[in-house]
């Protein structure tokens, strides 16, 4: 026989403000199945906590139901009460007496007789409830960090020095991401090289760092605590184990091609690193333009390496890692400018990106850090920055703020006062926004230390006079239509999703938002988890941001990955999927609806008439398995069912209206 | 369940997702906003955990009216759940007319967790809606619905 107690809580006035507590309490009385009910007044407080403990021990019962506030509230609460005396823990279901009786009606006597219904609800649904158990899986303590920029170095390192081992994987020939391309930085200004290389460096040497570059992540399986990540390491074409890293080899190399490092305005060699600091600081060939590989003839690089370190016999090596958790540091794109058709579309020189800017500032850059236009190498008298192009823009499909724009022109029209003093700046704006430590106060500087002129207003139109670029404008701060010549346009081009970002969420198995940056689990409270349980985020990848927001989510998602590797093995949830294997007829519903891709198919021999008859089942991985249900309402024979949502349970409710 | 015309008063149950609408509708009470007190909520992981036999049980079993509510789409805690159910209500609403039932008793419903408003909302013009169709008749004709004794049911596995 089942034996319910029904536990009725005032919450003070709270309920009892508006129900008949104690016509609830009748009323479970006279349910068959409920063999005590009681109320209190605080049913949550420890008092309250021990008349349950004492009830179930005296009158013996086997399950109970708690009618209080919802249970998103108390749940785990009341689970921990029943189980101090030797319940199973899901033996208990609650009645959301606060929340959504009392505290929504005011009528006395509809709020109890809804009281009174949410009560028998509850105990219907509670004699169908059956112990469930939670599992155990093992974890492995290694980490895989995908994407090498700043976000990547930060969390890397310290999950390394958590002294836990990590697999740092890069697409590029070096680490460094986007923060390598810039010369200074905001809201500081110290030199961007002076800040990450050491920390690039650490990377390279640190003895629990296994430093993947040149490499792209092909496969994703498993879950938490057991991931299986492959790896394809491409061809590097150089035997990095021999190679000094000398350069003479990317010296003497004939073939010049456009450097992405340089953002289109330098040339690299087709044997070559990113630049001069990269980290691992051995070249790689790229095959697609290398002479040796496109028409056999050549051969420079080998000849001249004394180190015998040039391969051209190198294959992709596929590598196959296994890991417990995993951060996706993957960074961002830039917005396309060619799309803005009134600037140009990509037609005039002069017209650069932000980026392109921060290249020919940088003293490594492809003027050594003069300030040269692209077009005929002068140094320009007058720079125009254009703020919000592709931000804040609907038409163009970037209804979002990209958040490092309005500081980084600040940024840079303080930098033209360093390389080039007497050239005049001004700066087109929307709005400025400047939110951050030191933001405003630096804003402030760029128009009194540097003397930018900012103007309020979308620059309607570019085209060129001459030798010169003017821009159509309207002052809307004074209502006027503007007219200006200028010799160099920087456009504060917005930051956007990587390429290829949907294809990479959907290997992973995590979510993305509508302008394809991967989402976290709750903007708030889960900013670095993602919907796959032991996969986080780091960077821009989730959203612009600017280095210190970078780096501070890049630790967060680290101790995130530490807190999984603090355990030897992982409690896995216990409201999860389970199989009816005799009436389940394989056919695979369950499989198509499932999220978490928990599902698998296994085989059933049984002997037949002296034959092996075999039969294809479902069966439910209870460690990716996440509860939510899908599978038991796809399932046409009622195979499939969900541990504390059975059909038995809902079902149970359904027939108490 | 009493149906006698005079004192009829509709009779609805809300099957709302864990994530999203119940914490709406729990919203709403930290909210003190009021709303009638003709819905029985039957707490569900995910709005796509709801079996259309729940459904049509509910009807059969006297409720006026069901609400389904889950996450909005691409909200869905397990990202695709609320997908399936939207879909899944393409079909249960012209199987409800072809059984003869007013589709507009059933209904599903995208409430965030952050709005306990529109859960009131929902609610509160649900409730008018079936006052206005009046009760539901959707009972076998001869008053007879094959329930297998609980702990058979229990024991099968299946419930149908
Ligand atoms: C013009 C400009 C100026 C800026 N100036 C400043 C400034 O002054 N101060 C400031 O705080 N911020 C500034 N920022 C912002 C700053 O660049 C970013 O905050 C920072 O670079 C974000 O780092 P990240 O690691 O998330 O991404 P990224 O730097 O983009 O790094 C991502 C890395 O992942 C790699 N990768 C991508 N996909 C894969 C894959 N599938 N597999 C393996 N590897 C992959 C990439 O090759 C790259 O190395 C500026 C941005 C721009 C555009
Ligand atoms: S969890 Fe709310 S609809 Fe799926």
């Amino acid at each position: 026989m089942k034996r319910v107690g029904v536990f009725v809580c005032h919450c003070g006035s709270n309920i009892a403000g508006t129900v008949d507590c104690a016509a609830v309490v009748a009323a479970a009385r006279r349910i068959p199945a409920v063999a005590y009910a009681e109320d209190n007044k605080y049913t949550c407080s420890e008092v309250g906590q021990e008349q349950i403990r004492k009830a179930v021990q005296t009158h013996n019962l086997d399950r109970v139901v708690v009618a209080a506030c919802s249970p998103r509230m108390h749940e785990a609460t009341f689970r921990k009460t029943i189980a101090s005396v030797g319940l199973n823990p899901y033996m208990l279901e609650i009645a959301n007496l606060r929340e959504q009786c009392s505290w929504v009606h005011s009528d006395r006597q509809a709020a109890t007789a809804k009281a009174i219904d949410l009560v028998r609800l509850a105990v219907a649904k509670v004699l169908y409830n059956k112990p469930l158990f939670t599992s155990t899986l093992p974890v492995k303590k290694r980490a895989v960090v995908i994407g090498g920029g700043i976000a990547g170095i930060q969390a890397a390192l310290d999950i390394a020095e958590a002294g836990h081992p990590v697999t740092l994987i890069e697409r590029s020939q070096s680490i460094g991401g986007r923060m390598a391309q810039l010369d200074k930085t905001f809201p500081t200004l110290d030199c961007s090289s002076c800040i990450l290389m050491p920390r690039m460096v650490d990377v390279g040497a640190h003895p629990m760092i296994d430093l993947m570059t040149y490499s792209e992540v092909e496969e994703v399986d498993g879950f938490i605590g057991n991931f299986r990540v492959k790896v394809r390491q491409r061809a590097k074409s150089v035997d990095h184990s021999k190679c000094t890293g000398c350069g003479e080899c990317t010296e003497k190399c004939p073939t010049q091609v456009p450097a992405e490092f340089e953002a289109g305005l330098g040339e690299r060699k087709a044997i070559y690193t990113d630049f001069p600091q990269a980290v691992p600081n051995k070249p790689v060939i790229d095959r697609d333009h290398c002479r040796y590989f496109l028409d056999g003839k050549c051969g420079i690089c080998r000849k001249v390496c004394q180190a015998d370190a040039i391969d051209y016999t190198q294959t992709d090596r596929q590598v196959e890692i296994e890991a417990g958790a995993i951060v996706v540091a993957t960074g961002f794109d830039l917005f396309d400018p060619a799309k803005y058709g009134e600037y140009g579309g990509g037609r005039y020189p002069d017209v650069i990106t932000g980026l392109q800017f921060e290249r020919l500032i940088s003293a490594s850059g492809p003027t050594n850090g003069e300030i040269r236009r692209p077009s005929d190498g002068r140094v320009p008298e007058t720079i125009a920055f254009i703020k919000c192009v592709g931000s804040r823009d609907e038409a163009h499909g970037v209804p979002y703020c990209s958040r490092v724009c309005c500081m980084y022109t600040a940024k840079q029209a303080m930098l033209v006062k360093e390389h080039a003093k007497d050239s005049k700046v001004y700066i087109f704006y929307i709005d400025v926004r400047a939110a951050g430590k030191g933001y405003e106060e630096f804003y402030q500087r760029a128009q009194t230390d540097a003397g930018a002129t900012y103007v309020r207003g979308r620059v309607a139109k570019i085209f060129p006079r001459g030798e010169k670029l003017v821009l159509w404008a309207e002052d809307t701060l004074i209502g006027k239509q503007l007219e200006l010549e200028v010799d160099l346009v920087v456009l504060a081009t917005g930051i956007v999703a990587r390429e290829g970002a949907v294809e990479f969420a959907q290997k992973m198995g995590i979510s993305y938002d509508g302008h394809r940056f991967y989402s976290e689990a709750h903007p708030k409270l889960r900013p670095v988890d993602t919907n796959v349980d032991g996969i986080f985020l780091a960077g821009a990848c989730q959203g612009p941001k600017d280095i210190p927001d970078t780096v501070a989510q890049a630790s967060a998602a680290a101790v995130k990955v530490c807190s999984i590797f603090s355990k030897e093995e992982l409690e896995t949830n216990a409201m999860v999927a389970t199989v009816d294997e005799n009436i389940c007829a394989g056919c695979f519903h369950c499989r198509a609806v499932c999220p978490s891709g928990a599902i698998d198919s296994k085989i059933l021999h049984a002997w037949v008439a002296g034959q092996d008859v075999t039969r294809r089942v479902a069966t439910v991985n209870s460690g990716v398995c996440q509860g939510c249900g899908s599978c038991a309402a796809a399932c046409p024979s009622g195979a499939m069912n969900v541990g504390g949502f059975s059909n038995e349970q809902i079902l149970g409710e359904v027939e108490a209206l | 369940m009493n149906k006698s015309k005079r004192d009829w008063e509709p009779r609805l149950v809300g099957f709302l997702c864990n994530w999203c609408s119940y914490a709406g509708a729990d919203l709403a009470g930290t909210s003190r906003m009021q709303y009638p007190p003709n819905m029985r909520v039957i707490r569900v992981p995910c709005s796509s955990r709801v079996r259309p036999e729940f459904i049509l049980r509910a009807l059969q079993k006297g409720a006026d009216g069901v609400l389904v509510a889950g996450c909005h789409p691409g909200d869905c805690h397990y990202t695709t759940g609320n997908y399936y159910t939207r879909r899944r209500f393409q079909v249960i609403k012209r199987l409800l007319t072809f059984l003869g039932v007013d589709p507009r008793r059933v209904m599903a419903s995208w409430i965030s967790a952050a709005e306990g408003g529109k859960y009131q909302q929902v609610v509160t013009e649900f409730v008018e809606t079936i006052r206005e169709l009046g009760p539901c008749d959707f009972r076998p004709t001869n008053g007879q619905i094959f329930v297998p004794a609980a702990d058979e049911r229990t024991d099968l596995g299946v419930v149908s």
